[in-house]
């Protein structure tokens, strides 16, 4: 009937009674809450994520709400990713011409910067953008949602809100990503190029081709996975965990980011080695 | 009587109870247990609702009527006591169990918790879009249709829920819970918040739709009046228990001070 699905204009009985019973990381009093508020929030991320799991790969598929969350995180984020892109290319131009030159490997610059790009400041700002806009999202709709006992209206309608709500989102941010990373890159290579070529006329092709290899490029986009996978678990996690009105919403909207960007983080702290390793 | 809930009976699950002949409950709810940290909410709570009955189930605030709905349909677990749907005990049932025993329940939420970034009409549509994909798209738009002529809200078909009243969100509520045809309908308080006019055209909706569609029904209420409107039986409910249940007379004929005082001041 319509093409908008479910969103908040701005919630299996089982994982629903460990929704609502959802403690906040590091939330509790002295040294045994705030463990217990740790492993908690862990336990039931844990089981949130294996009912979604389960929700994502039985039928029915919700195709229709995944294409317009594809529409939403994808086509929607792309401009600010593109823009934060450029300027990233533009500001790793800017510092690292300098840099080099003091070191005396000017010759280097072209390769610096496309690494830099490809494999660090492009994933991981992608990552970063698309958490604080698509996270801050997510998490203040599903939250928005759940408060207004949308979410039960959902279930009680025989619908599973797992596979409708988060399911969709966060597969949609697992495929994103890279996509966008690739839109990050391309623009700050652009930017980065262009940059460089007001300097000292270079072309693009030798720009590009100084040193990057497309093996080194597919890494760390297809690692950007992960951190869809994050940022979409974290923002509806925490939304579909929220309690006490329109406070509770805020938080939920903080969390998401804050979470989402901590957690993309420390897993890129992961992830690098593990390139590192597997692809030397 | 009888014959009619034998007959009910050949749509339950209950097919051995049937067999045997015995009177299967739509709702049966057992010595029903739930508590929220240190709060007791429900505390051995029993009773049960039979095809084309309705109970209201009245009470104080906070004596636990609106959980004991939400558990019936599942969106809360109960810390001991059973369900029973159909004569089928819900307790331990999966998603997609749940989900079959949940498409035979229409539920109006008590802010009827409509979803707010789709019309009134998508609204409606939205049990049909997933639980009926036999439906064309025009099949579907006319069941829409109809479900909301019955609720007097055909005219809203494009508006968003935030442009219409309380009233009518009710209405529109109500018309989403009878989507799927249920034979059960739980009903969180229907007419709270509204003013006296509305509350009777919601009573007289409520009755209309159980006279044509003899569904089994639990209705949460304060409202006494709506309460004796509306239901054959009603349920008193006091620290987590049905004090007295029964006709409004036999409340009337109660000897207990709660059932007394509770009358006195509604």
């Amino acid at each position: 009937m319509s093409d908008r699905g479910i969103t908040a204009a701005a919630g299996t009985t089982p994982p629903l009674t460990v929704q609502s019973n959802a403690p906040s990381l590091f939330f509790g009093g002295g040294v045994t809450g705030l463990l217990s508020g740790f492993f908690g929030w862990f336990g039931n991320l844990g089981i949130f994520s294996w009912g979604v799991l389960k929700a994502a790969v039985t039928p029915p598929y919700e195709w229709r709400e995944l294409i317009r969350q594809l529409d939403e995180v994808g086509s929607k984020s792309f401009p600010l990713v593109a823009l934060a892109g450029s300027a990233i290319g533009v500001i790793i131009s800017l510092e690292a011409r300098y840099s080099l030159s003091r070191f005396g490997a000017k010759s280097m610059f072209p390769a610096t910067l496309v690494y830099s790009v490809i494999q660090v400041m492009g994933p991981i700002i992608t990552g970063l953008v698309v958490c604080g806009r698509v996270g801050a999202g997510i998490g203040a709709e599903l939250a928005s949602m759940k408060v207004s006992e949308q979410i039960d209206a959902i279930e009680a309608s025989a619908v599973n809100p797992y596979r409708l709500l988060a399911a969709t989102r966060i597969l949609a941010c697992i495929l994103m990503l890279p996509l966008l990373t690739v839109a990050a890159d391309a623009s700050g290579l652009l930017t980065g190029w262009f940059a460089q070529a007001m300097v000292e006329p270079l072309s693009f092709h030798q720009f590009i081709f100084s040193g990057a290899t497309f093996n080194a490029f597919l890494p760390p986009t297809f690692k950007t996975m992960v951190y869809g996978l994050i940022i979409g678990l974290i923002a509806c996690f925490t939304g579909m965990n929220t309690r006490g009105g329109a406070e509770g919403v805020g938080r939920a909207a903080t969390n998401s980011v804050v979470l989402g960007s901590l957690f993309l983080i420390l897993a890129d702290v992961v992830l690098v080695k593990f390139i590192l390793v597997v692809f030397p | 009587m009888v014959t009619t809930l034998d007959s009910a009976m050949k749509q339950t699950e209950a097919g051995e109870s049937q067999d045997r002949g015995e009177v299967v409950p739509v709702v049966a709810v057992e010595k029903l247990e739930k508590s929220f940290g240190s709060l007791r909410v429900l505390d051995g709570l029993s009773l049960s609702v039979n095809r084309g009955e309705t109970l209201a189930v009245l009470g104080r605030s906070g004596t636990g009527k609106s959980v004991l709905l939400r558990i019936i349909i599942g969106l809360e677990t109960p810390d001991s006591g059973s369900v029973r749907i159909q004569g089928q005990d819900i307790a331990g049932l999966g998603m997609d169990q749940m989900g079959a025993i949940r498409m035979k329940m229409g539920f109006l939420f008590q802010h009827a918790a409509l979803y707010d970034s789709l019309t009134v009409g998508e609204n409606v549509a939205f049990p049909l879009e997933h639980h009926r994909r036999d439906l064309s798209k025009q099949e579907r738009d006319e069941r829409v249709m109809q479900l909301l002529a019955e609720v007097g809200m055909e005219r809203a078909i494009d508006k968003m829920p935030s442009d219409i009243s309380g009233g009518m969100q009710k209405r529109v509520g109500l018309a989403r819970a009878l989507a799927l045809a249920p034979e059960i309908l739980l009903l969180d308080e229907p007419t709270a918040g509204l003013d006296p006019i509305s509350s009777g055209e919601i009573d007289d909706l409520i009755l209309k739709l159980q006279h044509e569609h003899q569904m089994a029904s639990i209705v949460v209420t304060h409202d006494l009046h709506s309460a004796r409107t509306i239901a054959n039986r009603l349920a008193l409910l006091d620290r987590g228990r049905v004090v007295v249940q029964g006709e409004f007379e036999d409340l009337q004929q109660s000897d207990i001070g709660f059932v007394k005082e509770f009358l006195k001041q509604s």
